[in-house]
């Protein structure tokens, strides 16, 4: 089911900037990740900051190449050795950009732990999904084979697969892929993880299997008590399971707020040309949507100013000329963005309120 | 954006060729089997108890035959001339395999696909490459249906060579370009030279260089981010009302179907489950299966998203090789009874204005 009501009475300093934020879990710092190509530097995050709080579900959206996935490989330390990492990454105070591998490795799972867009190359095909969950447990946990077995098939239960006790011994390929998913999920909460990230974790599913894992994924946080890092594309997938959304373009942060906040009353021109370009469910044929001209730039060379400036109705030869502000407060608790001419929020409701979008051919 | 005016003139110029293409011979266009004709000339497309088997094969080295999978399963649905037929589904639907049955780019096991009067199953490898002029199909991943050492110009002109209708490549392929919002200077260009939305342009802008009457769109728009999703689907709407096009719209995705078809059919393990107007099958929807469908896909709401009754369905949709007895759906449907084991429900209007493939249909609200 749907996360619910946000967090009340978290401090929501979405702001994140200068000194990491000691209260969040996880705290990220002007975070920039270079990729050095035979084509130039892949310039794939250019100073992004976030934090995560206990028990929440932060999603971070975005399209193809906007950095959101790349971000948060970083903080896994999950990235090739050729990219190049600066900022600041924390978990619970403690830096993790520059820590030893072997300290790293006993992190990720238990304090962070990542479930990916595609359970069958992140499976291995040759082990037995029990032993697969097994072995991510005894990695952590003092516990004896058979004791951990046992604990494979309580995970397996516990995200819904029927007949867990048999099906421990099954290998990936005889799970369909909305089970591989579970198997994926039972894997990322063996060793109770502070916070779950799950990248794209329903994008290669049909649409009512998405629907049962995304609920498996919220029961599982919710068994763990843990905070969870939504990545994907899908405003839909954010206004069902986020409490607070983080929008990215081109490597930065544009919008960020609580869900309910950012979907009504959008500020930055990306965000609210995003949600007039959805085509939705509920509004019928002949409700015409507003593409975003253009397309997103190639981090190789991305404009100077701001990068969405090129696609942007708003943008004046102050945007062509000087990157986006650092973002600020639109509204309380947590509504920041960075654009120079921002929409007033007040006015800004969500074009898709509308249901007869301007023609964008007028 | 050309201009309207261009747009006439592509028109005028380019429509006499469909009377050529109506065969003189024997009269075909007398209704055909299950569906009344609904528009005053005959549907464009008519497709009568299609099926389709794929062998399966063993997995040792000989692969010897070893049973069938029915991807398709006696369907049976029509496209009035001008209008958008969406076809959606699940993988494993079958969805594609009729979008490619109908071009007969696969093979048909049985049943008829009538286009304009002509029974396409009947006709010879040589008469139906003859027959695709008038029905060009675009694929979902552009960049790997155009040749990559081709140049876009070469790309677009070669269905007209192939087809003998080169009269001035250049002009013809300038006009195509600009038809589908590129620069007209881009044709000497590469694939790998355009985004990812403009590339799917250029597909489009193949698949109407022959001045086809219907377009099998198989999943345009799926592999597109959303930003630039909305372009192409805008654009497929304005070449449908400029050039008085027929699509047959094949997609996974239930908000882009609804926003672009007139009608939609809403597919299960090979068979209809349940078809109408955009507005019948996703307001009113009667069929178990399309009200969970509608139920699980995300709204960007979130205080519509919080009101909403989810339908949750357990378990996958099932093996098309072992397809359950009677019902399909019914191993995941909460209202199956005895009766949904032992008989397949027929495509029927229940007296609601649109046929259900069900034994128990009842209309719903979803959102």
């Amino acid at each position: 089911m749907s996360a619910g009501e946000p967090v009340p009475d978290k401090p929501m300093p979405g702001g994140a900037t200068g000194q990491p934020d000691s209260t969040a879990i996880l705290s990220v710092r002007d975070l920039r990740v270079d990729f050095e190509t035979d084509d130039g530097v892949v310039q794939a995050v250019r100073g992004v900051s976030w934090d995560v709080y206990e028990g929440e579900v932060l999603a971070i959206a975005g399209e193809s190449g906007s950095g959101k996935s790349v971000s948060v490989l970083a903080a896994m330390g999950l990235l090739p050795p050729d990219a190049r990492v600066s900022g600041s990454i924390s978990h619970r105070g403690r830096e993790l950009l520059g820590m030893p591998e072997k300290k790293l490795e006993r992190l990720r799972g238990s304090a962070m732990s990542m479930v990916f867009q595609d359970p069958m190359t992140s499976l291995n095909p040759v082990m037995s999904v029990g032993d697969q969950i097994a072995e991510g447990v005894r990695v952590h946990q003092k516990l004896k084979r058979h004791q951990a077995r046992e604990r494979a098939a309580e995970l397996l239960d516990l995200v819904g697969i029927a007949d867990a006790a048999r099906r421990v011994d099954a290998y990936p390929h005889e799970f369909s892929g909305g089970m591989r998913q579970r198997a994926m999920i039972a894997m990322a909460i063996a060793n109770d993880p502070d916070v779950l990230i799950a990248d794209e974790p329903t994008t290669a599913l049909d649409v009512t299997i998405q629907a049962q894992i995304l609920d498996v994924l919220e029961r599982a946080r919710q068994a763990v008590d843990s905070a969870l890092i939504l990545i994907t594309h899908d405003l839909g997938v954010v206004a069902r399971t986020a409490h607070r959304l983080f929008v990215m373009y081109a490597g930065r942060t544009a919008e960020t707020g609580m869900i309910d906040d950012v979907f009504e009353h959008p500020v930055h021109p990306y965000t609210a040309g995003l949600l007039a370009a959805i085509p939705r469910l509920d509004t019928p044929r002949g409700r015409r949507l507003i593409p975003i001209e253009g397309s997103p730039p190639s981090m190789l060379a991305p404009p100077p100013g701001c990068a969405f400036q090129p696609r942007c109705g708003r943008a004046s030869d102050l945007c062509t000329k000087y990157p986006p502000p650092p973002l600020t407060l639109v509204s309380p608790p947590a509504h920041l963005s960075a654009c120079h001419h921002p929409l007033d929020p007040q006015q800004s409701t969500s074009p898709l309120q509308n249901p007869n979008g301007e023609d964008s051919d007028a | 954006m050309p201009s309207a005016r261009r747009g006439g003139g592509w028109r005028r110029r380019w429509a006499p060729a469909r009377p050529q293409r109506a065969p003189a011979s024997e009269d075909l266009r007398a209704p055909a089997v299950t569906e009344p004709a609904i528009s005053p000339d005959g549907p464009l497309l008519r497709v009568s108890d299609l099926t389709k088997d794929f062998p399966v094969t063993s997995r040792s080295p000989l692969r010897r035959p070893t049973g069938t999978v029915q991807a398709v399963s006696g369907v049976s649905f029509h496209i009035n001339r001008g209008e958008t037929l969406g076809l959606v589904g699940e993988s494993g639907s079958g969805k594609s395999t009729i979008a490619r049955c109908v071009l007969r780019l696969i093979e048909p096991t049985s049943g008829s696909v009538n286009f304009a009067g002509t029974e396409l199953t009947e006709l010879n490898r040589k008469q139906m490459r003859r027959q695709r002029r008038f029905m060009q199909i675009v694929f979902q991943d552009p960049m790997a249906s155009l040749d990559p050492r081709m140049t876009v110009a070469a790309i677009i002109a070669e269905p007209l060579q192939i087809h003998r209708l080169v009269t001035n490549a250049q002009d013809q392929v300038a006009e195509l370009l600009e038809l589908v919002g590129l620069h007209p200077q881009h044709g000497n260009r590469y694939p790998h030279e355009f985004s990812g939305g403009q590339r799917q342009r250029i597909g489009i802008a193949r698949a109407l260089a022959l001045k086809p009457e219907m377009l099998i769109l198989d999943e345009p728009v799926s592999a597109l981010d959303v930003s630039i999703q909305a372009g192409v689907l805008n654009l497929l709407e304005d070449l449908q009302d400029r050039l008085g096009l027929t699509y047959l719209f094949v997609a996974h995705d239930l908000s882009v179907v609804r926003h672009i078809s007139d009608r939609v059919a809403v597919m299960y393990l090979g068979r209809i489950a349940e078809t109408g107007t955009g507005e019948q099958v996703y307001t009113e929807p009667a069929h178990p299966y399309t009200q969970a469908l509608l139920s699980a896909v995300p709204i960007p709401d979130p205080k519509q998203e919080r009101q909403r009754h989810r339908i949750l369905l357990h378990g996958d949709i099932g093996n098309a090789a072992d397809p359950p007895s009677g019902c399909r759906f019914r191993t995941r449907c909460w209202k199956a009874e005895a009766i949904c084991a032992e008989q397949q429900p027929p495509l029927v209007d229940p007296g609601i204005g649109h046929p259900v493939a069900c034994h128990f249909p009842e209309t719903a609200r979803v959102e």
